[in-house]
């Protein structure tokens, strides 16, 4: 079974947070939404999980039993052990007895917290908390996994560390649904979507986002901006000519993801 | 190029902690030079050594060649990751504060906030707002600028508008001092530090930082089944949209594969800077 939204939209008073999005999670899959803060991230994961109604469009989810979910901000409780934030998410999804005494050392052992069962949630690292608000979301090996910015602050080793957890329930079958506001996060995705002021502006496999791209990219070595959308990597200017046609002494590049990814906020400004 | 920023051999410890340890840096004029590091590497510890918040064990951290001042300190702007503006004032009123604190007469607001000059800050969208804290960073017409993960949390194309005001104040001399854990935004640092336990583990621009290290690519048709077949084996495996990446031999990787009759295109590929960062982090990691 896949799960997504089908031209989803919500509504907060008169602002549409969501317009319009369409976007897939299937079994066995990482998909990733890429976005700024209030691009509509947390909304529409919120939309897809039921947390939130939507104006018009459709939601396709599992039941609520079957749905791990962790917002941008929690996912833990401080107060509470590791132990004891593991089983109430036992609890809470009819995970108990021999089962969860399995799972949970199972999970515990993966995310390096078997020896630290008694310490407090809030006592723990960042990246830590975040391993153990998975590891609780996971508990019940639910078909549809749901993150908000699991990655957020968190340091390069931690997050590699995350996305090895992440993918280990990828590859039992779990469809994950992930936001991130890091470009370079979204190629360990099998699909992308990228969504700004609440519309998706592109979506595909990252290969297929770069294999979009209209028109020509160049790269200027020069103080100046170059006339026409430009943008910096690192001491050069990119130049993307839309229409294909590059201005003398500019050397053609072939996009990468990153530039992928301007290009189509660019075109959309354009577009807007 | 005028050295602005330099610690030689600093240290500094708390209690029987050590949290930098022996460590050389520079920032010159005109250069973006990205500290990288996990959480707890020290690198907040040796920011706040350099701009004299903290008194170093040893060593020694001079701002503009001297030891760091009132003076000298007012020729650094810094912009922490909580951007340090005030949400319940306009933005002008903001920029009125900060010309007044630094002692600058600058009316003149750039044209990339003017627009929202009379907006109460809290209510702007956070990539204005960071637009509006590196303004004000920018106002006193700092020599050296100190960033602390600059376009967390802000969408691409804001992201890239942000690099284009730091390269700006680079073309002009400015040295700039960047944190991350964000790795577009380390590539776009001509220097690279990395830091472990304390210490610099690793410094150089982007290609030296990665060097030679690799990792062994695999495609096969059910990266499921692959990825169970080498984690159960002890590797740590990365999953990239259409392949599995992992540090280690090929032949390791294909003998396992091998072992569990799945056919895949295993290839030794260069490492990108965040499998780098992480190897050089978990090798040099001595606590």
């Amino acid at each position: 079974m896949t799960w997504g939204l089908e031209l989803a939209s919500v509504r907060f008073g008169t602002r549409t947070a969501l317009d319009r999005v369409t976007l897939v999670a299937a079994p066995a899959t990482v998909s990733i939404v890429v976005g700024g803060d209030g691009a509509g991230k947390s909304t529409l994961l919120r939309a897809l999980v039921g947390l939130v109604g939507l104006s018009s469009g459709a939601s396709r989810r599992p039941p609520k039993s079957e749905i791990g979910y962790i917002p941008a901000t929690a996912g833990l409780y401080v107060d509470l052990t590791v132990e004891e934030n593991l089983a109430f998410s036992g609890g809470a999804y009819d995970v108990t007895g021999q089962e969860y005494a399995h799972r949970s050392s199972e999970l515990l052992e993966r995310i390096g917290l078997a020896d630290a069962r008694d310490r407090l949630g809030g006592q723990l690292s960042g990246g830590m908390q975040r391993k153990l608000a998975v590891a609780m979301a996971l508990l019940h090996r639910p078909a549809l996994l749901v993150l908000d910015e699991p990655t957020t602050g968190v340091d390069p080793v931690s997050r590699s560390e995350l996305w090895r957890l992440i993918s280990a329930a990828a590859a039992t079958g779990t469809a994950v649904l992930a936001t991130t506001t890091y470009v370079s996060e979204a190629h360990r995705a099998s699909t992308v979507t990228l969504l700004d002021q609440g519309r998706s502006i592109a979506t595909g496999a990252p290969s297929e986002i770069v294999g979009a791209v209209p028109g020509k990219l160049g790269v200027v070595r020069s103080a100046a901006q170059p006339r026409g959308p430009s943008w910096r990597r690192g001491t050069t200017w990119r130049l993307w000519s839309p229409s294909g046609v590059l201005p003398e002494g500019t050397e053609p590049v072939r996009p990468d993801f990153e530039d992928a990814v301007i290009i189509a906020c660019l075109a959309d400004e354009r577009g807007g | 190029m005028a050295v602005l920023a330099e610690t030689r051999r600093v240290t500094k410890r708390f209690g029987t902690f050590t949290a930098v340890d022996a460590v050389d840096l520079a920032v010159a004029s005109g250069e973006v030079v990205g500290l990288l590091g996990s959480n707890g590497a020290g690198k907040t510890t040796l920011i706040r050594l350099l701009l004299g918040l903290l008194r170093p064990a040893g060593g020694d951290a001079l701002l503009f060649g001297a030891l760091p001042s009132m003076s000298t300190r007012r020729r650094v702007g810094y912009v922490p990751q909580t951007l340090g503006l005030y949400d319940d004032m306009t933005v002008l009123e903001n920029w009125s504060f900060t010309a007044a604190a630094f002692g600058s007469a600058r009316p003149v607001l750039p044209e990339s906030i003017r627009d929202s000059k009379d907006e109460l800050v809290g209510r702007l969208p956070l990539g204005l707002q960071r637009r509006v804290a590196f303004a004000l960073a920018f106002s006193h017409e700092p020599e050296l600028l100190v960033l602390d993960e600059p376009t967390s949390g802000v969408g691409p194309l804001s992201r890239a508008r942000l690099w284009q005001d730091i390269r700006e104040s680079t073309e002009h001399g400015t040295g700039v001092l960047v944190t991350t854990h964000n790795m577009e935004e380390a590539e776009q640092c001509d220097r690279l530090v990395v830091m472990v336990d304390g210490r610099v583990a690793a410094d150089g621009a982007v290609a030296d930082v990665i060097g030679s290290a690799t990792v062994v690519q695999v495609t096969c048709d059910d990266w499921r089944k692959a990825f169970a077949a080498l984690e159960e084996e002890g590797l740590i495996v990365q999953v990239q949209s259409d392949a599995l990446r992992v540090p280690g031999s090929p032949g390791q990787v294909e003998e396992i594969l091998a072992r569990h009759s799945l056919p895949a295109t295993v290839a030794t590929v260069p490492a990108n800077l965040e499998e780098a960062f992480v190897s050089v982090v978990t090798k040099g990691t001595h606590r």
